[in-house]
């Protein structure tokens, strides 16, 4: 099955690809982000088109997708969150920030593994993972929904109730 | 700072002198170039282009500037890496993928002052010659990505990117180029093989000396953001003023950027050298919270050795000898060094005495574990160990001796692997076990010593 790809979202794509003039590889990583925020996640087709748009062997593109934390092979929910790990969120509580998120949106961690980080909820409108060190290390502790960085996240009803649609 | 005000609960600190940082949440200031111009804004690359570009070069030496993103390296040396016989294109980049934990500088330079960063990187373009410039961003700032991309296609319309810059002959284009998640794209080499479209696997150097082979195996200058804002500031006021901030061979200001269990983290803009340890955690951070003591901090990103609270150091030799508290260090390149620990990228993590030493270290090390390249097998391998390791003494299911292997496998890292990040990944273990071994033991169990345990068992207590 090919993917079906936009015609404008390949237009900013092949716009993308002229930021490499020396090396169309360069634009891997361009490519894969704007496939991957159009569709959610990098199927198999996705890692194929892209080797195609970019005249590599598809072996060249899968490398970089299983290797980036940032690029997912599995659907997100609607709204993806990213709650931050590391030391000084840490310490300002992200470990019960991840609890009370995923208690609150009904999302089963007990799967997760170091190569499926991501748990999604029964009605897929969230998903939720752990990021480490999002570099906001003074107002922890911090998260990501979608593309909204929130600091100091405290308020979880309120912090999710902006993504209640 | 006189004639600009600074937004309610933003209002920088009496003891900070903000130089990058003067725009960062100043009332009435916003990203556009209008505004950028508006004070002088784009002047200083102009007075660049005109000038021979060793002289800029020479000026970044004299400054003494000494790189913000971890190693401390002189910028302007760096540059000079480049072989006086080249003949291939030059790249610059700027390293925007700042990740290190307890650094959160260069989100605030690229959301709110993008244009002092292009103005700081066409200026430095310009000294090395190079005519095609990137700045990679880390995945996790899509905003700032954005924000930045709105202010080169701006600087492209005041003809301060692109063909033949305001009449000088020199072209440049400055791209942005977003990571995907990965730590060790902040190692210079591993941004250069990610920027060419692969895994981020660091180059070994020599012969992969970026200023001689980088990217595209061309000669390739990595800068941090903060750095590369700083050469605006000393072809503004000159090499000689600017050095005068700051001290000797440690020259200028830099950003400080606190976190931990302090009454108010955040981020301060300092001269180099001039302040301490003491007044940044007691007076710019408002002290550590109500009855708690100090017990230890991490002076400079999470890789840097820990220092204790109850450590007396030893700094200077012979008649310049002399002992310091924790609280009286300098902050400063060379000072951290002499105490055994680094500067690095600037990240300050003050922990108290309600924290626990092994679960800090725990989380430190979960961290390495899952941005090991996994290249170098020592790195690889040891990273995880690490972890295991301490995942056990979290859980209450290791050994006294388990911690004399930890801190072998951390010994076994350190200095055998292709990039630093053997040296980040082990240096918290190894300054963790020396200062606290007896804490961590502590949280270890005698009657598992010798016992038989099974891999299950094993598997178990770590929760895997």
């Amino acid at each position: 099955m090919s993917l079906a790809v936009p015609s404008e979202l390949e237009k900013e794509i092949d716009d993308r690809i002229t930021h490499y003039p020396v090396s169309k590889r360069s634009a891997v990583l361009p490519v894969l982000h704007l496939l991957q925020h159009h569709f959610g996640y990098l199927s198999e087709e996705a890692v194929e088109w892209t080797a195609a748009k970019l005249e590599l062997e598809p072996i060249k593109v899968l490398e970089v997708v299983t290797f980036y934390p940032g690029f997912r092979q599995e659907a997100p929910g609607k709204y993806h969150i990213r709650v931050c790990r590391t030391l000084s969120c840490a310490m300002a509580g992200s470990y019960e920030l991840m609890d009370s998120l995923c208690e609150k949106t009904g999302i089963d961690r007990s799967g997760v593994t170091h190569h499926h980080p991501i748990a999604v909820s029964g009605d897929g409108k969230f998903s939720i993972e752990f990021a480490e060190c999002l570099a906001s290390c003074g107002f922890g502790p911090v998260c990501m929904v979608n593309d909204d960085f929130h600091e100091a996240v405290t308020d979880i009803d309120g912090l999710l109730s902006q993504y209640s649609k | 700072m006189s004639g600009i005000s600074y937004k309610s609960g933003r209002v920088p600190h009496a003891k900070e002198h903000r130089v990058v940082f003067r725009n960062i949440d100043r009332e009435g200031w916003d990203t556009s170039i209008a505004t950028y111009m508006g004070e002088g804004g784009y002047e200083q690359l102009k007075k660049a282009l005109a000038l021979p570009k060793q002289e800029i070069i020479d000026e970044v030496k004299k400054a003494g500037l000494r790189g913000r993103g971890g190693a401390g390296f002189p910028c302007g040396v760096k540059w000079g890496f480049i072989p006086p016989t080249n003949t291939k294109p030059v790249y610059l980049i700027c390293n925007a993928d700042e990740s290190e934990p307890g650094t959160f500088k260069d989100r605030y330079i690229l959301h709110q002052d993008p244009h002092q960063l292009i103005e700081g990187m066409a200026i430095s373009c310009f000294a090395v010659g190079a005519s095609l410039s990137y700045i990679y961003i880390r995945e996790e700032f899509p905003e700032a990505a954005k924000i930045v991309e709105k202010a080169i296609a701006e600087a492209h319309e005041k003809g301060f990117l692109g063909k033949n810059i305001q009449g000088s002959g020199f072209d440049l284009e400055i791209y942005v180029h977003r990571g995907a998640g990965a730590y060790i794209c902040g190692e210079e080499t591993g941004l250069i093989e990610s920027l060419e479209g692969k895994r981020p696997y660091p180059r070994i150097k020599p012969p992969y000396f970026p200023a001689a082979m980088g990217l595209y195996l061309c000669p390739t200058i990595v800068n941090n953001v903060e750095t590369l804002c700083h050469v605006k500031h000393i072809l503004e006021i000159g090499a000689d003023a600017w050095s005068k901030t700051g001290t000797p061979n440690n020259t200028g200001t830099r950003i400080l950027c606190v976190s931990g269990d302090v009454q108010k983290p955040g981020y301060f803009e300092v001269e180099v050298g001039k302040v301490t340890m003491g007044e940044v955690i007691n007076d710019m951070c408002g002290g550590l919270k109500p009855g708690r003591e100090l017990k230890a901090v991490i002076p400079g990103g999470s890789s840097a050795k820990v220092l204790r609270a109850d450590e007396v150091f030893t700094v200077g030799r012979g008649d310049d000898a002399r002992k310091l508290t924790i609280w009286d260090i300098p902050m400063d390149f060379d000072t951290l060094a002499a105490c055994g620990s680094m500067a690095g990228s600037g990240g300050v993590i003050v922990i108290d005495d309600s924290r626990s030493i092994s679960w800090v270290l725990n989380n430190i090390n979960n961290f390495y574990a899952h941005e090991s390249c996994g290249q170098c097998t020592p790195c690889r391998e040891g990273s995880l160990w690490m972890k295991k390791i301490t995942d056990r003494v979290v859980a209450g299911k290791a050994s006294p001796s388990d911690i004399d292997t930890l801190y072998g496998v951390a010994k076994n890292i350190d200095g055998r692997t292709i990039c630093a990040f053997g040296e980040a990944c082990s240096w918290p273990t190894e300054s963790f076990v020396e200062k606290f071994r007896d804490e961590l033991v502590s949280d270890t169990r005698p009657e598992l010593e010798g016992a038989i345990v099974n891999a299950e068992t094993l598997t178990a207590a770590a929760g895997l």
